[in-house]
């Protein structure tokens, strides 16, 4: 997930550092020094579980991603992933674009992002045949 | 004549009360009041934080909706841009840029807030007519007058203060 300021190149080349703050801030724990603390890849793991499921039904898909929006950070590519092909698996196009709509206004101001979010998705958009808001034009009002 | 017992009184005056108070409450249900939204149902929202709502924004779908459904089912590089984006209208109303449109509502907040301010100021203005009483005698220009005069002859503050100022060889201000 992108935590800090992303430290991208405006190339997008992805070198990129999946840049972590100074200290591992712990996502979703609470701030007893006690507790375990969950890894990146823990959260990406769990998330990309979650949205895999393959009788994945509706609500778990809204109840997931407005979850994930809530959270104070970008989702990694892979968790888009498996959240779009959960898409597909309900026959929910709609849902799709709105997630990518949502992601790009996740990023906030760090423009540099969405784009590299979408270069690494363009083989599932592909795939599934996803068109992208600003393929459909209605990024602009 | 007429001998209407306490009670017949008591109960004629209720039933008047009732049959005016559903008169009343029928009449509010016939005209144009914005209804309540059923909270007790999923609801549909806009909300740039909470992107998938709980029910799709069209309830009601014609035949060729329906149709458009069915297509959904299949591969979705069959669909072309116009569905695909009518797909999207029929579960949301508005868009993320759309959302994010600036409004002009802070011109009817600060508009607002001025004619408030102005209104405050005319009644201001008219207490200041109407209300206030006459200023004491000690507000007139003759009575200050002799009240400096006064301050001066008694030599008020004369190291560094009031008379201090006074040139009392001259006559004025230094």
């Amino acid at each position: 997930m992108f935590r800090a300021v992303s430290r991208l190149s405006a190339t997008g080349v992805r070198s990129l550092a999946r840049s972590r703050p100074c200290y591992s801030a712990p996502l979703a724990s609470r701030c007893y020094s006690h507790g375990k603390v969950e890894t990146d890849e823990e959260f990406d793991a769990r998330w990309v579980t979650y949205f895999n499921k393959p009788d994945i039904d509706a609500w778990e898909l809204r109840k997931g991603m407005n979850t994930l929006i809530g959270y104070d950070l970008v989702p990694e590519a892979k968790i888009l992933d498996s959240a779009l092909r959960a898409c597909r698996r309900l026959n929910d196009l709609a849902s799709a674009i709105r997630i990518l709509e949502a992601v790009k206004d996740k990023a906030g101001p760090h423009k540099e992002i969405y784009p590299y979010l979408m270069q690494e998705l363009k083989p599932t958009l592909s795939e599934l045949g996803i068109s992208t808001p600003e393929e459909l034009g209605i990024d602009k009002l | 004549m007429l001998h209407l017992s306490a009670r017949r009184v008591g109960s004629l005056l209720a039933r008047r009360a009732t049959a005016a108070l559903s008169t009343s409450s029928a009449r509010m249900a016939s005209h144009d009041v914005a209804q309540a939204a059923d909270m007790s149902q999923p609801m549909y929202w806009d909300r740039l934080d909470t992107p998938l709502p709980d029910k799709p924004f069209k309830d009601v779908l014609t035949a060729a909706d329906k149709s458009l459904k069915q297509k959904e089912k299949g591969p979705w590089s069959q669909l072309t841009k116009e569905e695909k984006i009518a797909l999207y209208r029929m579960s949301f109303c508005q868009t993320y840029p759309e959302m994010k449109q600036k409004t002009s509502e802070w011109k009817t907040v600060i508009g607002g807030m001025f004619i408030f301010l102005g209104f405050t100021g005319l009644v201001v203005w008219w207490q200041r007519i109407y209300v206030y009483p006459p200023h004491p005698r000690t507000f007139d220009e003759e009575w200050q007058a002799k009240q400096l005069k006064r301050m001066l002859d008694m030599r008020i503050n004369p190291v560094e203060g009031f008379s201090a100022k006074w040139d009392y060889e001259k006559g004025q201000w230094k």
